[in-house]
């Protein structure tokens, strides 16, 4: 039996483990493969977490909810401090977050009690000489930092869409406990929903962005077309200027003041690339760039081109991957 | 309403990265620095605050090289009343080492608001804001996109995946910025005569012993070289075909 040397912070949204978690898991399994311990998955909710049973499959060696009634919708100060408790307490040495909306706010809290470093939006992680080192974009993406995380536990988060999951059966046991204490100062008493079914830029699998190109904001209509053909993985993204000129809203906005993304595959439409936005893409795996300009940067970074009419080429596209999912 | 700001001075975000000698940080020559973006909306919030209680105080705080005087010019500039650097060469790697000295030199200050930008376009650190308000035992809400204050409570709406939390909180409280929350003003020309003969302190900054090392700075991988499929609607069904068969993401 190994020691516990990993801790990884899943999240859960109505009671359903969500999607990001098994990245994190699998991240913390690599860690804790590295440093020769095991997994635990710690999940904070109201009550069960649907999926929570399956998280052995990706490498979770134990997974322990922790429930109280203010813990159905994040909590970020209950959640910071029944995490660092149990960081504390745990021996981890190292603790393991997704760097999303939540975990972006939730990790520094945690690092704050504890007194330990926090590397956010990590794209690597390893182990050298028994010290945490990890890899995070800088000058969003048009740098690599490497860092050496001191102190014990070292903290990080992982940025979404890179840690793909990687199934590492372990014993994932599932334990439950109740925890006590109060939401804290900070509550959230809602969540406003986007449209149903709307997925982040910044997790989506895959990314449809549009820029000035597209000439009008009524004109996303024909890149909002493409993503829906690709049933459900893609999101539409936007360029800098279309966002500061009111068409998109800042959600949307890929590059250095927006969202850096490293989705599957990103379909640039009518984006010229400046570089604060190439900057946000370029760790896309696969790039598409449609432009009428042949000379557009845009081009150096993408994978295939098409030189052509957005107008032409993004509806014949969209016709194409209906029929591979219809 | 007395409000503080802390601001950082970032390069400008359509520069070209060069690495320095040292492997390890940003050649800073030709470089230009400006007021990190998302502290823009900061600054901004703050000014409107003040603005709407019809008095107080706004106090900028930068952590910086010399150099972050200009910075806060910048921020006095906009209409901030007064400014403090806690002077370092280096902003250390770690965010947690900046938080301890920009809450040495908050505690006790009688902040009403603690404002930070979300995160820095340099460093992309996203954790100075909520590690300060947690050394300094106050409720923080980030990324905060709107904002309503009455008495002494605030809602905020923040951007999360698929949707937004409407978050409550007592003041006084910390919060950082994201766009959309206000639009920036540009300061006028008599703002920055102004700024000119605001008081500005400059003191040491009380940075701890750093928990992160630089161990290198690289520039991000090469893309290999693309292809261009061909031009307009005819070249699809050929893009549709590579994207199946070679690249696999369909």
């Amino acid at each position: 039996m190994s020691s516990p040397s990993v801790l990884a912070v899943l999240e859960q949204r109505d009671g359903a483990l969500r999607k990001v978690s098994h990245e994190v898991v699998t991240g913390a399994r690599r860690l804790a493969d590295a440093l020769g311990g095991s997994v635990d998955a710690l999940l904070l909710a109201a009550g069960g977490v649907k999926g929570a049973d399956q998280l052995g499959r990706f490498g979770a060696d134990k997974v322990i909810t922790l429930t109280n009634a203010a813990f159905g919708m994040y909590a970020p100060e209950g959640y910071a401090r029944v995490i660092a408790e149990r960081a504390a307490t745990g021996g981890y040495r190292a603790v393991v977050f997704a760097a999303s909306a939540t975990g972006k706010d939730l990790a520094p809290r945690v690092a704050a009690r504890l007194g330990c470093a926090l590397a956010q939006d990590v794209t690597d992680v390893g182990v050298e000489a028994g010290a945490v080192v990890v890899t995070r974009p800088v000058y969003a993406g048009k740098a690599l930092l490497t860092l050496k995380l001191a102190g014990t536990p070292a903290l990080v988060s992982l940025r979404p869409n890179v840690f793909t999951p990687v199934e590492r059966p372990r014993a994932g046991v599932v334990e439950s406990a109740a925890v006590d204490g109060s939401a804290g100062r900070v509550v959230v008493q809602r969540i406003r929903a986007a449209d149903a079914g709307a997925l982040d830029v910044a997790e989506a699998p895959i990314v449809v962005s549009g820029g000035r190109g597209l000439k009008e904001p009524a004109n996303f209509k024909v890149l909002e077309e493409l993503a829906a053909a690709f049933a459900g993985r893609a999101a539409v993204g936007a360029s800098r200027a279309v966002v500061d000129a009111g068409w998109r809203p800042h959600a949307d906005q890929v590059g250095q003041t927006g969202k850096t993304v490293s989705p599957t595959l990103y379909v640039a439409v009518g984006i010229s690339g400046a570089i604060q936005h190439l900057a946000g893409m370029r760790t896309s795996k696969v790039i598409v760039a449609i432009n009428k300009d042949k000379d557009a940067p845009i081009f150096k970074v993408a994978d295939y081109g098409i030189v052509g009419d957005l107008f032409e080429v993004v509806p014949k596209l969209t016709e194409e991957i209906k029929k591979l999912h219809g | 309403m007395k409000i503080a700001v802390c601001i950082k001075r970032v390069p400008d975000s359509e520069t070209r990265v060069k690495i320095a000698a040292d492997g390890k940080s940003l050649d800073e020559a030709g470089v230009k620095f400006i007021l990190n973006p998302y502290d823009e909306f900061a600054v901004e919030e703050a000014l409107q605050r003040k603005e709407q209680a019809g008095s107080g105080e706004v106090v900028v705080i930068a952590l910086g090289p010399a150099a972050a005087q200009e910075t806060i010019r910048t921020a006095l500039a906009m209409g901030a009343d007064r400014g403090t650097l806690l002077q370092a060469d280096r902003i250390p790697a770690d965010g947690l080492a900046a938080a301890t000295a920009l809450a040495a030199e908050l505690k006790g200050g009688g902040y009403d608001l603690i404002l930070f930008g979300k995160m820095a376009i340099d460093d992309y650190n996203h954790q100075v804001g909520p590690m300060v308000a947690e050394l300094l035992d106050l409720p923080c809400v980030t990324t905060v996109a709107h904002l309503e204050i009455e008495g002494g409570k605030g809602v905020a709406e923040r951007e999360i995946e698929g949707g937004l939390e409407v978050v409550e909180f007592p003041l006084p409280a910390v919060l950082t910025t994201d766009k959309g929350l206000n639009e920036p003003r540009y300061p006028a020309l008599k703002g920055i005569m102004a700024a000119k003969k605001k008081p500005l302190d400059v003191k040491p900054a009380a940075l701890g012993a750093g928990r992160m090392e630089v161990v290198a700075m690289t520039p991000p991988p090469d893309r290999k070289e693309g292809k261009i499929v061909g031009e307009g609607g005819a070249a699809v069904a050929e893009l549709v075909r590579l994207l199946r068969e070679e690249a696999k993401v369909l």
